[in-house]
């Protein structure tokens, strides 16, 4: 497990696989992208209460996914960099941090626009709305850590800590709902053993968190492969790359 | 199903395609950026390591 962490972290080895799954993901990504759009857009019927303003899910519930699922890609990525100092889940945590915030914008601006037909209003300071605007603040703290520090080290250690205090965010984010009495909806998709949406609409709504997820792997792809070869231009393997 | 209803969405068009709009323009950002950095970094080491071969 040990050598297989190392081997993993070997920025060499990461660039090498990242080329062959950056393709893979990008297909994947394009195929469930149109197929959702189609689906969620056009197959889709409308809801029998909300109209058809609930096509607004297929691009709101994968981004709201996503903004928690990058958060704990953060706290991961900063624990492991803590205990084994592994340069590769610095990169991908630095390189994730503007993905998720903008994930997180996404989640709260199209809620937003959700909202306003079907609750009357753009915002209220209940607890889903409000812990996700937090998650926003959370990444945005990160960010500005990323680059307040010269050295990275020390950015990547000081912006471990903050993403695994605001892990606790996560939970709160995701049970606000059961927790609290709220304006916003309950669980759709988790809801295993009644599922309250139906086939039609739910399909579209699965292949859009793929492609969402898929969209976030490439993008962080390329991003770390960018931080990858600054970091390692010296080594031979990247003057190679770069060579021809 | 005609493509103005489509459009229409129910009375809902403003919220819908506005809602839609923001997340392409957040997507696309998302990749304008990243080929954009990638770009740039490979532009700058080969520049670094051409001098440095002189």
């Amino acid at each position: 497990m040990y050598k297989w962490i190392h081997q993993f972290g070997s920025p060499k080895y990461f660039y090498d696989i990242s080329l062959h799954l950056s393709k893979w993901v990008t297909i994947v990504c394009i195929v469930c992208f149109i197929g959702g759009l189609y689906g969620g857009l056009v197959l889709a019927p409308a809801d029998y209460q909300q109209g058809d303003s609930f096509r607004i899910i297929y691009v709101h519930v994968p981004a709201a996914w996503m903004s928690l699922f990058i958060y704990v890609i953060l706290a991961t990525s900063g624990a492991i960099s803590l205990i084994w100092h592994i340069k590769i889940t610095d990169i991908i945590a630095r390189v994730s941090a503007p993905i998720g915030a903008s994930f997180t914008f996404l989640a709260l601006s199209t809620g937003a626009i959700w909202g306003k037909p079907m609750w009357g209003t753009y915002w209220v300071w209940d607890a889903r709305l409000t812990s996700e605007l937090i998650l926003l603040f959370l990444y945005l703290g990160y960010i500005a850590l990323q680059s307040a520090f010269d050295d990275k080290r020390i950015a990547a250690r000081a912006g471990a800590i903050l993403a695994l205090i605001g892990i606790i965010n996560i939970p709160i984010i995701h049970y606000s709902v059961e927790w609290w009495s709220t304006l916003h909806q309950g669980p759709t998709i988790t809801k295993l053993d009644k599922p309250s949406i139906h086939l039609t609409m739910l399909i579209p709504l699965i292949l859009m968190v793929i492609a969402f997820k898929t969209f976030y792997i490439a993008i962080a792809l390329i991003k770390t492969r960018s931080e990858i070869l600054k970091y390692e231009c010296n080594s031979s393997w990247v003057k190679k790359i770069l060579g021809n | 199903m005609s493509l103005n209803n489509f459009f229409a969405m129910g009375g809902y068009a403003a919220y819908v395609w506005s809602a839609y709009g923001i997340s392409f323009i957040v997507l696309f950002l998302n990749i304008f950026l990243a080929v954009r950095n990638e770009r740039k970094t490979i532009d700058e080491l080969k520049k670094r390591l051409g001098s440095n071969n002189k």
